[in-house]
Protein backbone atom coordinates (compact mmCIF):
# COMPACT_ATOMS: atom_id res chain seq x y z
CA UNK A 1 0.00 0.00 0.00
CA UNK A 2 2.92 2.13 0.43
CA UNK A 3 4.15 2.70 -2.83
CA UNK A 4 6.22 5.49 -4.37
CA UNK A 5 4.07 6.35 -7.18
CA UNK A 6 1.43 7.56 -4.44
CA UNK A 7 4.47 9.75 -2.81
CA UNK A 8 6.02 11.00 -6.32
CA UNK A 9 3.91 14.58 -6.34
CA UNK A 10 3.17 14.13 -3.00
CA UNK A 11 2.88 18.05 -1.07
CA UNK A 12 4.50 17.91 1.87
CA UNK A 13 2.39 18.27 5.08
CA UNK A 14 2.96 21.50 7.01
CA UNK A 15 1.70 22.16 10.38
CA UNK A 16 3.19 25.54 11.77
CA UNK A 17 5.63 25.89 8.68
CA UNK A 18 8.78 27.91 9.67
CA UNK A 19 9.04 31.33 8.53
CA UNK A 20 11.87 32.66 5.77
CA UNK A 21 12.98 34.97 8.66
CA UNK A 22 13.12 32.29 11.11
CA UNK A 23 15.45 29.55 9.31
CA UNK A 24 18.78 28.99 9.01
CA UNK A 25 18.88 26.59 6.36
CA UNK A 26 15.94 26.62 3.65
CA UNK A 27 15.77 23.64 1.45
CA UNK A 28 14.39 24.36 -2.05
CA UNK A 29 13.01 21.72 -4.50
CA UNK A 30 15.98 19.49 -3.44
CA UNK A 31 16.47 16.62 -5.56
CA UNK A 32 19.26 13.91 -5.35
CA UNK A 33 20.64 10.85 -7.07
CA UNK A 34 23.87 8.41 -6.91
CA UNK A 35 24.07 7.76 -10.34
CA UNK A 36 20.93 6.44 -11.55
CA UNK A 37 19.25 6.02 -8.48
CA UNK A 38 17.39 8.84 -7.37
CA UNK A 39 17.50 8.65 -3.50
CA UNK A 40 15.79 12.33 -2.63
CA UNK A 41 12.81 13.88 -4.23
CA UNK A 42 11.45 17.33 -4.42
CA UNK A 43 12.19 18.30 -1.10
CA UNK A 44 11.37 21.95 0.80
CA UNK A 45 11.99 22.57 4.38
CA UNK A 46 13.41 24.81 6.56
CA UNK A 47 15.71 24.41 9.77
CA UNK A 48 14.60 27.26 12.20
CA UNK A 49 17.44 28.67 14.29
CA UNK A 50 18.46 27.38 17.49
CA UNK A 51 16.07 24.88 17.55
CA UNK A 52 16.30 21.13 16.91
CA UNK A 53 14.90 19.31 14.49
CA UNK A 54 14.90 15.55 14.18
CA UNK A 55 14.34 13.82 10.52
CA UNK A 56 13.08 10.38 11.32
CA UNK A 57 11.84 7.46 8.58
CA UNK A 58 12.21 3.92 8.34
CA UNK A 59 15.91 2.85 7.24
CA UNK A 60 17.14 3.62 3.46
CA UNK A 61 14.13 6.58 3.20
CA UNK A 62 16.86 9.35 2.93
CA UNK A 63 17.29 10.67 6.13
CA UNK A 64 21.27 10.41 6.09
CA UNK A 65 21.56 11.64 2.28
CA UNK A 66 19.30 14.90 2.80
CA UNK A 67 21.63 15.59 6.39
CA UNK A 68 24.36 15.11 4.47
CA UNK A 69 23.33 17.64 1.70
CA UNK A 70 23.06 20.06 4.13
CA UNK A 71 27.26 20.47 4.35
CA UNK A 72 28.03 18.74 0.93
CA UNK A 73 29.34 15.47 2.47
CA UNK A 74 27.05 14.01 -0.72
CA UNK A 75 30.00 15.36 -3.00
CA UNK A 76 32.85 13.35 -1.73
CA UNK A 77 30.68 10.01 -3.13
CA UNK A 78 31.42 9.45 -6.42
CA UNK A 79 28.42 9.84 -9.45
CA UNK A 80 26.22 12.10 -6.84
CA UNK A 81 23.92 14.75 -8.65
CA UNK A 82 22.91 17.19 -6.82
CA UNK A 83 19.44 19.56 -8.21
CA UNK A 84 17.77 22.35 -6.34
CA UNK A 85 19.05 24.94 -3.61
CA UNK A 86 20.26 24.68 -0.16
CA UNK A 87 20.41 28.27 1.15
CA UNK A 88 22.66 28.58 4.00
CA UNK A 89 21.92 32.62 5.58
CA UNK A 90 20.45 32.95 2.54
CA UNK A 91 23.62 31.79 0.50
CA UNK A 92 23.02 28.67 -2.25
CA UNK A 93 25.41 26.32 -0.91
CA UNK A 94 26.03 24.71 -4.20
CA UNK A 95 26.28 27.95 -6.40
CA UNK A 96 29.29 27.03 -8.38
CA UNK A 97 30.71 30.06 -6.77
CA UNK A 98 30.52 28.25 -3.54
CA UNK A 99 33.64 26.40 -1.89
CA UNK A 100 32.50 23.22 -0.43
CA UNK A 101 35.37 23.40 2.38
CA UNK A 102 34.19 26.45 3.73
CA UNK A 103 30.45 25.32 3.96
CA UNK A 104 31.80 22.59 5.65
CA UNK A 105 33.94 24.88 8.22
CA UNK A 106 30.71 26.71 8.73
CA UNK A 107 28.57 23.35 9.79
CA UNK A 108 29.69 20.46 12.13
CA UNK A 109 29.01 16.95 11.59
CA UNK A 110 28.62 13.88 14.07
CA UNK A 111 28.06 10.43 12.69
CA UNK A 112 26.85 7.65 13.33
CA UNK A 113 29.99 5.70 14.99
CA UNK A 114 32.02 7.43 17.13
CA UNK A 115 35.00 8.17 15.09
CA UNK A 116 37.69 10.06 16.98
CA UNK A 117 41.14 10.20 15.00
CA UNK A 118 44.04 8.43 16.70
CA UNK A 119 45.20 11.37 18.18
CA UNK A 120 45.24 12.91 21.47
CA UNK A 121 42.21 13.88 22.85
CA UNK A 122 43.08 17.42 22.57
CA UNK A 123 44.53 16.64 19.42
CA UNK A 124 40.95 15.56 18.11
CA UNK A 125 39.04 18.52 19.42
CA UNK A 126 42.12 20.75 18.18
CA UNK A 127 41.60 19.77 14.70
CA UNK A 128 39.46 22.14 13.03
CA UNK A 129 40.77 24.80 14.75
CA UNK A 130 44.43 23.92 13.85
CA UNK A 131 42.67 24.72 10.37
CA UNK A 132 41.49 27.64 10.75
CA UNK A 133 44.72 29.22 12.33
CA UNK A 134 44.66 29.02 15.97
CA UNK A 135 47.43 28.49 18.23
CA UNK A 136 49.02 28.87 21.35
CA UNK A 137 47.00 29.92 24.51
CA UNK A 138 44.01 30.16 22.38
CA UNK A 139 44.07 27.30 20.47
CA UNK A 140 43.86 25.95 24.35
CA UNK A 141 41.23 27.63 25.68
CA UNK A 142 38.87 26.59 22.54
CA UNK A 143 40.02 22.86 23.21
CA UNK A 144 38.44 23.30 26.79
CA UNK A 145 36.13 24.89 26.54
CA UNK A 146 34.92 22.58 23.69
CA UNK A 147 35.48 19.61 26.17
CA UNK A 148 33.06 20.93 28.81
CA UNK A 149 30.67 21.72 26.45
CA UNK A 150 30.55 18.50 25.23
CA UNK A 151 29.98 17.61 29.10
CA UNK A 152 33.69 15.32 28.77
CA UNK A 153 35.67 17.56 30.85
CA UNK A 154 35.12 16.42 34.32
CA UNK A 155 36.09 13.04 33.14
CA UNK A 156 39.44 13.79 31.13
CA UNK A 157 40.90 16.64 32.43
CA UNK A 158 43.76 14.91 34.02
CA UNK A 159 44.87 13.14 30.87
CA UNK A 160 43.53 14.72 27.82
CA UNK A 161 47.09 16.13 26.65
CA UNK A 162 48.18 12.28 26.52
CA UNK A 163 45.72 10.05 26.24
CA UNK A 164 44.44 8.65 22.38
CA UNK A 165 40.89 9.20 22.17
CA UNK A 166 40.63 5.90 20.71
CA UNK A 167 41.10 4.83 24.50
CA UNK A 168 38.12 6.55 25.55
CA UNK A 169 34.91 4.28 26.21
CA UNK A 170 32.07 4.73 23.34
CA UNK A 171 29.82 7.01 24.79
CA UNK A 172 33.02 9.27 25.82
CA UNK A 173 34.20 9.16 22.30
CA UNK A 174 31.01 10.05 20.75
CA UNK A 175 31.08 13.28 23.52
CA UNK A 176 34.46 13.65 21.62
CA UNK A 177 33.09 13.93 18.79
CA UNK A 178 30.71 16.40 19.30
CA UNK A 179 33.72 18.51 21.32
CA UNK A 180 35.36 18.61 17.85
CA UNK A 181 32.87 19.65 15.94
CA UNK A 182 31.46 22.07 18.02
CA UNK A 183 34.85 23.79 18.91
CA UNK A 184 34.84 25.59 15.34
CA UNK A 185 31.54 27.02 16.72
CA UNK A 186 29.67 26.09 13.90
CA UNK A 187 26.49 27.69 13.86
CA UNK A 188 24.92 24.27 12.50
CA UNK A 189 25.23 21.08 13.55
CA UNK A 190 24.67 18.17 12.23
CA UNK A 191 24.16 14.30 13.61
CA UNK A 192 23.38 11.69 12.12
CA UNK A 193 22.12 9.05 14.27
CA UNK A 194 24.52 9.88 17.12
CA UNK A 195 23.31 7.26 19.79
CA UNK A 196 22.56 4.10 17.18
CA UNK A 197 26.02 2.64 18.45
CA UNK A 198 25.59 3.23 22.73
CA UNK A 199 24.23 1.91 25.65
CA UNK A 200 21.27 3.81 27.19
CA UNK A 201 23.40 4.99 29.98
CA UNK A 202 25.28 7.18 27.14
CA UNK A 203 22.59 7.80 24.98
CA UNK A 204 21.32 9.46 28.02
CA UNK A 205 24.13 11.69 28.38
CA UNK A 206 24.00 12.49 24.80
CA UNK A 207 20.47 13.69 24.95
CA UNK A 208 21.56 15.95 27.70
CA UNK A 209 24.01 17.82 26.06
CA UNK A 210 21.75 17.55 22.68
CA UNK A 211 19.10 19.88 24.57
CA UNK A 212 21.37 22.00 26.23
CA UNK A 213 23.32 22.75 22.86
CA UNK A 214 20.14 24.68 21.55
CA UNK A 215 21.03 27.91 23.04
CA UNK A 216 24.09 28.22 21.13
CA UNK A 217 23.52 25.95 18.26
CA UNK A 218 20.82 24.63 15.38
CA UNK A 219 20.92 21.78 14.97
CA UNK A 220 20.00 19.18 12.85
CA UNK A 221 19.35 15.37 14.20
CA UNK A 222 18.64 12.06 12.27
CA UNK A 223 17.21 9.65 14.81
CA UNK A 224 16.28 5.88 14.26
CA UNK A 225 14.53 5.99 18.01
CA UNK A 226 11.10 7.88 18.25
CA UNK A 227 11.31 8.05 21.45
CA UNK A 228 14.55 9.96 20.93
CA UNK A 229 13.00 12.14 18.46
CA UNK A 230 10.16 13.08 20.81
CA UNK A 231 12.37 13.92 23.60
CA UNK A 232 15.21 16.17 22.22
CA UNK A 233 13.47 17.68 19.13
CA UNK A 234 11.34 20.89 18.61
CA UNK A 235 10.27 20.14 15.20
CA UNK A 236 10.07 16.80 13.47
CA UNK A 237 10.48 16.02 9.58
CA UNK A 238 8.78 12.17 8.99
CA UNK A 239 10.34 10.86 5.31
CA UNK A 240 9.81 7.95 3.26
CA UNK A 241 11.11 6.30 0.19
CA UNK A 242 13.34 9.65 -0.39
CA UNK A 243 10.28 11.73 -0.09
CA UNK A 244 9.53 14.51 2.79
CA UNK A 245 5.70 13.33 3.73
CA UNK A 246 4.93 15.44 6.81
CA UNK A 247 6.76 18.10 9.21
CA UNK A 248 5.66 20.53 11.85
CA UNK A 249 6.16 20.68 15.67
CA UNK A 250 7.19 17.67 17.49
CA UNK A 251 4.27 17.49 19.42
CA UNK A 252 2.15 17.89 16.39
CA UNK A 253 3.71 15.05 14.70
CA UNK A 254 3.68 12.56 17.65
CA UNK A 255 -0.06 13.27 18.83
CA UNK A 256 -1.95 14.09 15.76
CA UNK A 257 0.22 13.66 12.84
CA UNK A 258 -2.01 14.48 9.69
CA UNK A 259 -0.87 11.72 6.99
CA UNK A 260 -2.13 8.39 6.94
CA UNK A 261 1.96 7.32 7.09
CA UNK A 262 3.05 9.57 9.04
CA UNK A 263 0.50 8.17 11.78
CA UNK A 264 1.35 4.40 10.55
CA UNK A 265 5.02 4.67 11.20
CA UNK A 266 5.10 6.33 14.63
CA UNK A 267 2.29 3.96 16.06
CA UNK A 268 4.55 1.01 14.88
CA UNK A 269 1.99 0.00 12.45
CA UNK A 270 4.44 0.46 9.31
CA UNK A 271 5.96 -1.78 6.59
CA UNK B 1 26.57 -39.12 23.92
CA UNK B 2 27.15 -39.71 19.99
CA UNK B 3 28.29 -36.20 19.37
CA UNK B 4 30.89 -36.39 22.01
CA UNK B 5 32.89 -39.13 20.18
CA UNK B 6 32.95 -37.22 16.98
CA UNK B 7 36.51 -35.24 18.06
CA UNK B 8 37.18 -33.41 14.85
CA UNK B 9 40.89 -34.66 15.70
CA UNK B 10 40.25 -38.48 14.42
CA UNK B 11 38.78 -37.36 11.31
CA UNK B 12 41.50 -39.13 9.21
CA UNK B 13 40.85 -36.05 6.58
CA UNK B 14 41.62 -33.61 9.10
CA UNK B 15 44.61 -35.59 10.77
CA UNK B 16 46.39 -35.85 7.38
CA UNK B 17 45.96 -32.14 6.46
CA UNK B 18 47.51 -31.02 9.80
CA UNK B 19 50.12 -33.73 9.13
CA UNK B 20 50.76 -32.70 5.61
CA UNK B 21 50.50 -29.02 6.92
CA UNK B 22 53.03 -29.60 9.70
CA UNK B 23 55.97 -31.34 7.52
CA UNK B 24 55.59 -28.52 4.60
CA UNK B 25 56.01 -25.89 7.20
CA UNK B 26 58.80 -27.72 8.42
CA UNK B 27 60.63 -27.72 6.03
CA UNK B 28 60.71 -24.54 5.11
CA UNK B 29 61.79 -23.97 9.02
CA UNK B 30 64.43 -26.56 8.52
CA UNK B 31 65.81 -25.65 5.39
CA UNK B 32 66.30 -22.16 7.17
CA UNK B 33 68.11 -23.11 9.86
CA UNK B 34 69.78 -25.72 7.77
CA UNK B 35 71.33 -22.56 5.77
CA UNK B 36 71.91 -20.72 8.89
CA UNK B 37 73.89 -23.73 10.99
CA UNK B 38 75.97 -24.26 7.23
CA UNK B 39 76.94 -20.52 7.71
CA UNK B 40 77.53 -20.72 11.26
CA UNK B 41 79.99 -23.99 11.00
CA UNK B 42 81.78 -21.60 8.65
CA UNK B 43 81.95 -18.21 10.46
CA UNK B 44 83.33 -20.22 13.48
CA UNK B 45 86.24 -21.12 11.11
CA UNK B 46 87.09 -17.77 10.81
CA UNK B 47 87.14 -16.31 13.64
CA UNK B 48 89.31 -19.21 15.08
CA UNK B 49 91.68 -17.24 12.76
CA UNK B 50 90.78 -13.76 13.03
CA UNK B 51 90.22 -12.18 15.85
CA UNK B 52 86.60 -10.30 16.46
CA UNK B 53 87.88 -7.26 17.69
CA UNK B 54 90.75 -7.32 13.90
CA UNK B 55 86.55 -8.07 12.09
CA UNK B 56 85.39 -5.17 14.10
CA UNK B 57 87.87 -2.66 14.14
CA UNK B 58 90.45 -3.12 11.82
CA UNK B 59 90.27 -0.09 9.02
CA UNK B 60 90.75 -2.47 5.70
CA UNK B 61 89.18 -5.30 4.13
CA UNK B 62 92.00 -6.49 2.16
CA UNK B 63 91.81 -10.69 2.34
CA UNK B 64 93.69 -11.30 -0.48
CA UNK B 65 96.95 -9.33 0.11
CA UNK B 66 100.38 -10.63 1.24
CA UNK B 67 99.47 -9.23 4.75
CA UNK B 68 95.60 -9.32 4.99
CA UNK B 69 93.47 -7.24 6.76
CA UNK B 70 89.89 -8.38 8.08
CA UNK B 71 88.19 -5.18 9.01
CA UNK B 72 84.24 -5.28 7.82
CA UNK B 73 83.74 -1.75 8.93
CA UNK B 74 84.72 -0.59 5.00
CA UNK B 75 82.25 -2.95 3.73
CA UNK B 76 79.65 -1.62 6.39
CA UNK B 77 80.55 1.77 4.74
CA UNK B 78 80.09 0.84 1.82
CA UNK B 79 76.97 -1.04 2.28
CA UNK B 80 75.64 2.05 4.77
CA UNK B 81 76.11 5.02 1.49
CA UNK B 82 74.73 3.32 -0.80
CA UNK B 83 71.66 2.61 1.33
CA UNK B 84 71.97 5.78 2.22
CA UNK B 85 71.50 7.56 -1.37
CA UNK B 86 68.97 4.94 -2.54
CA UNK B 87 66.92 6.01 0.49
CA UNK B 88 66.97 9.74 -0.42
CA UNK B 89 65.77 8.98 -3.21
CA UNK B 90 63.07 6.21 -2.42
CA UNK B 91 61.64 7.67 0.82
CA UNK B 92 60.27 10.94 -0.65
CA UNK B 93 59.08 9.51 -4.11
CA UNK B 94 57.66 6.65 -2.84
CA UNK B 95 56.02 7.96 -0.07
CA UNK B 96 54.61 10.81 -2.17
CA UNK B 97 53.30 7.89 -4.67
CA UNK B 98 51.81 6.07 -2.09
CA UNK B 99 49.97 9.30 -0.89
CA UNK B 100 48.48 9.95 -4.38
CA UNK B 101 47.63 6.22 -4.63
CA UNK B 102 45.95 5.81 -1.82
CA UNK B 103 44.11 9.37 -1.45
CA UNK B 104 44.07 11.41 -5.43
CA UNK B 105 43.89 8.19 -7.58
CA UNK B 106 40.49 7.19 -8.72
CA UNK B 107 39.35 3.80 -7.81
CA UNK B 108 40.43 2.60 -11.62
CA UNK B 109 43.78 4.27 -11.94
CA UNK B 110 44.75 2.89 -7.78
CA UNK B 111 45.08 -0.34 -9.29
CA UNK B 112 46.49 -0.12 -12.79
CA UNK B 113 49.46 2.32 -11.16
CA UNK B 114 50.00 -0.52 -8.42
CA UNK B 115 50.10 -3.05 -11.11
CA UNK B 116 52.48 -1.42 -13.04
CA UNK B 117 54.95 -0.43 -9.92
CA UNK B 118 54.93 -4.39 -9.48
CA UNK B 119 55.89 -5.07 -13.04
CA UNK B 120 58.77 -2.49 -12.22
CA UNK B 121 59.88 -4.16 -9.38
CA UNK B 122 59.98 -7.00 -11.59
CA UNK B 123 62.92 -6.28 -13.14
CA UNK B 124 66.22 -8.39 -13.28
CA UNK B 125 68.26 -6.02 -10.56
CA UNK B 126 71.61 -6.66 -13.36
CA UNK B 127 69.45 -4.56 -15.74
CA UNK B 128 68.99 -1.41 -13.49
CA UNK B 129 73.06 -2.36 -12.65
CA UNK B 130 74.28 -1.77 -16.32
CA UNK B 131 71.96 1.43 -16.72
CA UNK B 132 73.87 2.83 -13.95
CA UNK B 133 77.39 1.76 -15.27
CA UNK B 134 76.68 2.98 -18.97
CA UNK B 135 73.62 5.62 -18.80
CA UNK B 136 73.89 7.27 -15.33
CA UNK B 137 77.25 7.04 -14.58
CA UNK B 138 78.58 9.05 -17.22
CA UNK B 139 76.27 11.47 -17.28
CA UNK B 140 77.08 12.21 -13.25
CA UNK B 141 80.48 12.44 -14.96
CA UNK B 142 79.55 15.01 -16.88
CA UNK B 143 78.04 17.36 -14.07
CA UNK B 144 80.98 15.97 -11.06
CA UNK B 145 84.14 15.32 -12.88
CA UNK B 146 86.27 13.81 -9.87
CA UNK B 147 83.76 10.88 -10.16
CA UNK B 148 85.04 7.66 -10.41
CA UNK B 149 83.89 5.20 -13.04
CA UNK B 150 82.81 3.05 -10.50
CA UNK B 151 80.83 4.77 -7.56
CA UNK B 152 78.51 4.28 -5.15
CA UNK B 153 76.22 7.56 -5.95
CA UNK B 154 75.15 6.12 -9.85
CA UNK B 155 74.44 2.90 -8.05
CA UNK B 156 72.32 4.45 -5.27
CA UNK B 157 70.28 6.87 -6.75
CA UNK B 158 69.73 4.23 -9.87
CA UNK B 159 68.66 1.68 -6.75
CA UNK B 160 66.28 4.61 -5.21
CA UNK B 161 64.44 4.10 -8.15
CA UNK B 162 64.24 0.31 -7.86
CA UNK B 163 63.13 0.19 -4.56
CA UNK B 164 60.75 3.29 -4.85
CA UNK B 165 57.37 0.26 -5.23
CA UNK B 166 58.67 -1.50 -1.81
CA UNK B 167 57.48 1.92 -0.22
CA UNK B 168 54.91 3.33 -2.55
CA UNK B 169 52.79 -0.23 -2.65
CA UNK B 170 52.78 -1.16 1.43
CA UNK B 171 52.88 2.50 2.22
CA UNK B 172 49.57 2.67 0.56
CA UNK B 173 48.34 -0.47 1.61
CA UNK B 174 48.88 1.00 4.79
CA UNK B 175 47.23 4.69 4.38
CA UNK B 176 44.05 2.57 2.05
CA UNK B 177 43.27 0.38 5.44
CA UNK B 178 42.81 3.36 7.74
CA UNK B 179 39.24 3.23 7.77
CA UNK B 180 37.03 5.56 5.85
CA UNK B 181 35.20 7.24 8.74
CA UNK B 182 38.27 9.07 9.89
CA UNK B 183 39.06 10.39 6.42
CA UNK B 184 34.76 11.54 7.11
CA UNK B 185 35.62 13.29 9.64
CA UNK B 186 38.42 15.09 8.65
CA UNK B 187 36.35 16.40 5.56
CA UNK B 188 33.48 17.23 7.67
CA UNK B 189 35.60 19.45 9.44
CA UNK B 190 36.36 21.37 6.58
CA UNK B 191 39.88 19.95 5.83
CA UNK B 192 40.98 20.20 2.23
CA UNK B 193 42.18 16.69 0.69
CA UNK B 194 46.07 17.26 1.19
CA UNK B 195 44.96 18.03 4.72
CA UNK B 196 43.09 15.00 5.15
CA UNK B 197 46.17 13.30 3.67
CA UNK B 198 48.85 14.92 5.65
CA UNK B 199 47.45 15.21 8.80
CA UNK B 200 45.08 12.23 9.48
CA UNK B 201 45.75 9.72 7.27
CA UNK B 202 49.43 9.78 6.90
CA UNK B 203 50.09 9.75 10.81
CA UNK B 204 47.30 7.50 11.27
CA UNK B 205 49.03 4.94 9.08
CA UNK B 206 52.48 6.01 10.43
CA UNK B 207 53.52 2.34 11.13
CA UNK B 208 52.61 0.45 7.98
CA UNK B 209 54.78 3.31 6.24
CA UNK B 210 57.67 3.07 9.02
CA UNK B 211 57.28 -0.88 8.01
CA UNK B 212 57.30 0.02 4.71
CA UNK B 213 60.73 2.29 4.90
CA UNK B 214 62.66 -0.93 6.68
CA UNK B 215 61.81 -2.85 4.62
CA UNK B 216 63.05 -1.18 1.86
CA UNK B 217 65.87 -0.39 3.87
CA UNK B 218 66.17 -4.44 4.03
CA UNK B 219 66.23 -4.48 0.18
CA UNK B 220 68.83 -1.73 -0.33
CA UNK B 221 71.00 -3.67 2.38
CA UNK B 222 70.69 -6.91 0.82
CA UNK B 223 70.61 -5.63 -2.90
CA UNK B 224 73.43 -7.24 -4.89
CA UNK B 225 73.51 -6.42 -8.62
CA UNK B 226 73.29 -3.03 -9.08
CA UNK B 227 76.20 -2.28 -6.22
CA UNK B 228 78.33 -4.86 -7.76
CA UNK B 229 77.98 -4.22 -11.25
CA UNK B 230 78.27 -0.02 -10.44
CA UNK B 231 79.78 0.55 -7.40
CA UNK B 232 82.74 -0.91 -7.76
CA UNK B 233 84.65 -3.95 -5.77
CA UNK B 234 87.11 -1.83 -4.02
CA UNK B 235 86.78 -1.70 -0.30
CA UNK B 236 87.58 1.85 0.96
CA UNK B 237 86.64 3.18 4.59
CA UNK B 238 84.78 6.44 3.33
CA UNK B 239 81.48 8.54 3.25
CA UNK B 240 82.36 10.27 -0.28
CA UNK B 241 80.39 9.34 -2.80
CA UNK B 242 82.36 9.68 -5.65
CA UNK B 243 85.02 6.95 -4.65
CA UNK B 244 85.03 3.34 -5.67
CA UNK B 245 84.16 1.23 -3.17
CA UNK B 246 82.86 -2.23 -2.36
CA UNK B 247 79.57 -3.53 -0.29
CA UNK B 248 79.43 -6.50 1.56
CA UNK B 249 77.35 -7.70 -0.83
CA UNK B 250 78.93 -6.87 -3.81
CA UNK B 251 82.00 -7.96 -2.32
CA UNK B 252 80.32 -11.76 -1.82
CA UNK B 253 79.96 -11.87 -5.21
CA UNK B 254 83.25 -10.86 -5.79
CA UNK B 255 84.66 -13.49 -3.80
CA UNK B 256 82.27 -16.08 -4.49
CA UNK B 257 83.35 -15.75 -8.01
CA UNK B 258 86.65 -15.62 -7.44
CA UNK B 259 89.64 -18.15 -6.94
CA UNK B 260 90.17 -18.51 -3.33
CA UNK B 261 90.86 -21.98 -2.30
CA UNK B 262 88.56 -23.59 -0.11
CA UNK B 263 89.73 -24.23 3.62
CA UNK B 264 91.65 -20.54 3.61
CA UNK B 265 91.19 -17.52 5.43
CA UNK B 266 89.98 -15.48 2.53
CA UNK B 267 87.52 -18.15 1.61
CA UNK B 268 85.97 -17.76 5.21
CA UNK B 269 85.94 -14.83 5.37
CA UNK B 270 83.23 -14.74 2.74
CA UNK B 271 81.30 -16.65 5.21
CA UNK B 272 81.84 -14.29 8.08
CA UNK B 273 80.83 -11.43 6.00
CA UNK B 274 77.27 -13.04 4.65
CA UNK B 275 76.53 -13.62 8.47
CA UNK B 276 77.09 -10.43 9.79
CA UNK B 277 74.54 -9.20 6.60
CA UNK B 278 72.03 -12.04 7.45
CA UNK B 279 72.24 -10.72 10.93
CA UNK B 280 71.69 -6.78 9.87
CA UNK B 281 68.91 -8.13 7.47
CA UNK B 282 67.03 -9.98 10.40
CA UNK B 283 67.50 -7.18 12.87
CA UNK B 284 65.90 -4.83 10.05
CA UNK B 285 62.48 -7.00 9.89
CA UNK B 286 62.18 -7.59 13.59
CA UNK B 287 62.51 -4.06 13.65
CA UNK B 288 59.88 -3.80 11.34
CA UNK B 289 57.80 -6.53 13.42
CA UNK B 290 58.25 -4.60 16.17
CA UNK B 291 57.56 -1.18 15.02
CA UNK B 292 54.30 -2.55 13.67
CA UNK B 293 52.58 -3.78 16.41
CA UNK B 294 53.85 -1.07 18.98
CA UNK B 295 52.48 1.50 16.92
CA UNK B 296 49.02 0.16 14.98
CA UNK B 297 46.21 1.19 15.51
CA UNK B 298 42.97 0.05 16.88
CA UNK B 299 39.86 1.35 15.80
CA UNK B 300 37.17 -0.63 17.95
N1 LIG C 1 26.86 6.23 -1.40
C1 LIG C 1 25.73 5.75 -1.91
N2 LIG C 1 25.72 5.25 -3.16
C2 LIG C 1 24.57 4.76 -3.69
N3 LIG C 1 23.40 4.73 -3.07
C3 LIG C 1 23.34 5.22 -1.83
C4 LIG C 1 24.50 5.75 -1.17
N4 LIG C 1 24.15 6.16 0.07
C5 LIG C 1 22.83 5.89 0.18
N5 LIG C 1 22.34 5.33 -0.95
C6 LIG C 1 20.94 4.92 -1.19
O1 LIG C 1 20.12 6.03 -1.00
C7 LIG C 1 18.98 5.70 -0.25
C8 LIG C 1 18.90 6.55 1.00
O2 LIG C 1 19.95 6.18 1.86
P1 LIG C 1 20.21 6.89 3.23
O3 LIG C 1 20.16 8.36 3.04
O4 LIG C 1 21.49 6.35 3.78
O5 LIG C 1 18.99 6.39 4.10
P2 LIG C 1 18.74 6.43 5.68
O6 LIG C 1 19.81 7.27 6.29
O7 LIG C 1 17.38 7.01 5.83
O8 LIG C 1 18.77 5.02 6.15
C9 LIG C 1 19.07 4.22 0.04
O9 LIG C 1 18.28 3.53 -0.91
C10 LIG C 1 20.51 3.90 -0.17
O10 LIG C 1 20.67 2.60 -0.66
MG1 LIG D 1 21.33 6.71 7.68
Amino acid sequence: MVSLELLKDHETVRSAPVTEAEALVDVRRLNLWYGKKQALYDISVRFPRNQITAIIGPSGCGKSTLLRSLNRMNDLVPGVRVEGEVLYEGVNIYDPRVDPVAVRRQIGMVFQKPNPFPKTIFENVAFGLRLMGFKGSELEDRVVEALKRAALWNEVQDRFRKESGLRLSGGQQQRLCIARAIAVEPPLLLMDEPTSALDPIATQAIEDLITGLKQHYTVVIVTHNMQQAARVSDRTLFMHLGVLVEEGPTELIFTKPKHPYTEAYITGRFG
Amino acid sequence: MEILKQRPSRNPKEVLTFVLLVSLSSVTLLTTLGVILSLVGDVVQFFRRVPLLEFLLAPEWTPLFAEPRYGIAPLIAGTFLVTAIALLVAIPLGLSLAIYLAEYASGSTRPRIKGTLELFEGIPTVVFGYFALLFVTPLLQWAIPDLNIFNPLSAGLVMGFAIIPYVSNVAADAMESVPRSIREAAYALGARPYEVALRVVFPAAISGIIAAIILATSRAIGETMIVAIAAGQRPTLTLDPRETIATMTSYIVQAATGDQPTGSTAFYALFAVGFTLFLLTLLLNILAQWVVERYRERYE
